[in-house]
């Protein structure tokens, strides 16, 4: 087994918004191991931005608010860092990737100069050598002609080529964690494809770490060694990729899965949606995902599931697995992380 | 097989694009689609498709070309024609937040099409028209004085959906109606236009860069590339057997949510981008990224032939 390079622990972050308090994340535990590719899934709302966000202390606060956690990285707490120490790590040893190039890059400024300013930096590299090192990166991420390449602006390069200089960036000071939120989002397919295979071959010569944060469950199975499936700030299954697709244990997962076509689908058998709607974030007491459920039982109104343990690799927060599995182990529930 | 309920042909839509330059956005396409068929409009972002889906309705005005639609001549029609044609044809639009206007309740929204039209003879007869059509949309009576709002993305869209059914169309081009929705929702979508179009007969042409929903929902598919369509075939013949190099590089693309499939799948993957179309390649446009461009592909244009029953191509490779 490898070591674990990052790891999160009951993560809970909240917003003062006009009207109440929000949780956005509400309890969130996972670890990165070193060289691991992980994967938060989850739609709009579900917490997985903020996640990833407070990890790299990018929460403005207030309105946000840390209630608790730890963020262990390198055997430091990143959330008890001042944030001085803070700019040490962010684009140093954490590399972030954003899902929009356009507004992650400054229009004012030529892409070698922005892949430059944290090499002299963190580095303390001197201009010439930082030229040099921007020149590589560019290469690296696939972009022909560099040299000339890093005095235009951003307005001059088309959204795959922008994306692969945020990609540059985030990758300039070789960071042990690269965080990519959305990455190819804002991409076209073929586009994506490139990218994607730029960051697995990336992951398989550097030995970085991801994660990776999509609503995409294509571009998780592509990617992934492993998979959080986010619902209403929490994560409700985490297992490895293969358990996840072939075995998923929540409901929510299952529905997920099966709301995507598959390629070989007749018109005459319909898509299984998800019914309803994500749910506000001034959640009511109990599992956040009943409403939706269509397995929902009287328990799930009254108290929110603890993990159960499915399979080796396989853990889910629902009422229907604590039942199989016995509710004493649950009850139990001496491990709090998945 | 049916007569054609839509035809377009050699259809064009040119823009300005400074210093007399031009942008071919759409640069002479075919297609027909038959009544209560779905034809599926895929490409990436700058191929055409928005522009192709907005032209065909004339929402914005051919540069040239013919199109028909139910045997009337589209492209010749003048102002007010146009405007009572406009009752038969309708779009769903991508953004279901920026295509509702934000200071009308959903009353007006739907409301606003039937007084147009002339549809509804007293305001009892318009708001029962907007409780039914809400309803048809699984939203009630109740939803009516609501703004926009006050209701979530997939609602939203229904409502868009709505406002497009309200004056009974044939005709609908949904321009990526799905795209700006979460994953868990779009099914809820779909499953809607479909049932929709079973109930109604609806003829759709259905934009979208999801190429596996559009696979699901469309009869036949048309992949366009910098402004014209390279490959036409029944859904399950284009992704069964591609015939255009960019049509198999698309597919090859897609991440398909199954670890295993991915794992096995051969990846074909394009050297650089989409050109500038406002100085688009001579000869085939896509011969810059193609993995098997030949030295013919630059001097001529290939021809969109018909390279099997039913199933049209425009490459070299096939003639």
């Amino acid at each position: 087994m490898t070591d674990t390079l990052l790891e999160v622990r009951d993560l809970r972050v909240s917003f003062d918004v006009y009207g109440g308090e929000v949780e956005a994340v509400r309890g969130v535990s996972f670890e990165v191991r070193e060289g691991e590719a992980v994967a938060i899934v989850g739609e709009s709302g579900s917490g997985k931005s903020v996640t990833a966000q407070a990890i790299m202390r990018l929460i403005p606060t207030p309105p946000g608010r840390f209630k608790s956690g730890s963020v262990l990285f390198e055997g430091r707490d990143l959330l008890r860092l001042s944030e001085k120490e803070m700019q040490r790590v962010r684009g140093n040893r954490i590399g972030m990737i954003f899902q929009d190039p356009m507004s992650a890059l400054n229009p004012t400024m030529p892409i070698g100069m922005q892949i430059m300013e944290s090499l002299i930096l963190h580095r303390r590299m001197k201009r010439s050598a930082a030229k040099e090192r921007a020149i590589e990166l560019l290469e690296l991420v696939g972009i022909s002609n560099p040299e000339a390449r890093i005095r235009q602006y951003p307005h001059q390069l088309s959204g795959g080529m922008r994306q692969r200089v945020v990609i540059a960036i985030a990758l300039a000071c070789n960071p042990s964690l690269i965080i990519a939120d959305e990455p190819t989002t804002a991409l076209d397919v073929t586009i994506q494809a490139q990218v994607l295979q730029f960051m697995k071959e990336l992951q398989r010569t550097t030995n970085t770490s991801i994660i990776l944060i999509t609503h995409d469950l294509g571009i998780v199975a592509d990617l992934c060694d492993r998979v959080f499936v986010m619902y209403a700030g929490r994560i409700v299954e985490a297992g490895d990729k293969r358990d996840i697709f072939r075995n998923p244990q929540h409901p929510y997962t299952r529905g997920l899965l099966k709301s995507l076509p598959r390629l070989d689908q007749p018109k005459n058998e319909p898509l299984v949606p998800i019914y309803g709607t994500p749910p506000d974030m001034m959640l009511p007491p109990g599992c956040a995902f009943r409403s939706r459920c269509d397995k929902a039982m009287r328990i799930c109104e009254l108290e929110d599931p603890d993990w159960t343990v499915v399979g080796e690799t396989q853990r889910v927060r629902c009422w229907l697995q604590a039942a199989g599995a016995g509710v004493a182990a649950v009850a139990g529930g001496e491990e709090e992380r998945p | 097989m049916s007569e054609p309920f839509v035809e377009v042909r050699d259809l064009r839509k040119y823009f300005p694009a400074g210093r007399r330059q031009v942008l071919k956005a759409v640069d002479g396409i075919d297609f027909t689609i038959r009544r209560g068929e779905t034809l599926g409009l895929v490409g990436e972002s700058g191929c055409g498709k928005t522009t192709a889906g907005r032209t065909v309705i004339r929402l914005y005005e051919p540069t040239s070309g013919r199109i028909t639609i139910g045997g009337t001549d589209i492209a010749g029609l003048k102002r007010s024609a146009l405007k009572a044609f406009r009752r038969r044809m309708q779009m769903i639009f991508q953004d279901p937040y920026a295509s509702l206007n934000p200071r009308m309740t959903v009353s007006d929204i739907i409301g606003e099409a039937l007084d147009i039209h002339g549809l509804a003879a007293s305001r009892a007869e318009r708001a029962r028209r907007v409780g039914e059509l809400l309803e048809l949309v699984s939203l009630g009576a109740e939803h009516a004085s609501r703004y926009p709002h006050e209701f979530s993305g997939g609602q939203r869209q229904r409502i868009g959906i709505v406002r497009a059914l309200a004056v009974e169309p044939e005709f609908i081009v949904c321009d990526e109606p799905i795209s700006a929705l979460d994953v868990s929702i779009q099914a809820q979508i779909v499953n809607l236009l479909i049932d929709l179009q079973r109930k109604m007969g609806l003829t759709y042409l259905f934009i979208a860069h999801d190429l596996a929903m559009v696979k699901y929902v469309s009869d036949r598919i048309a992949v366009m590339y910098l402004g014209r369509i390279v490959e036409l075939a029944r859904s399950e013949d284009l992704y069964g057997d591609p015939q255009h190099p960019y049509t198999r590089a698309l597919l090859s693309a897609i991440p398909i949510p199954d670890p295993d499939a991915e794992a096995r799948k051969e990846r074909i993957l394009l050297q650089g981008e989409l050109p500038n179309p406002v100085h688009p390649p001579s000869g085939c446009p896509f011969r810059t990224r193609c993995p098997l461009a030949m030295e013919r592909c630059a001097r001529e244009a290939p021809a969109f032939r018909e390279v099997r029953p039913g199933h049209w191509a425009a490459c070299h490779l096939h003639d």
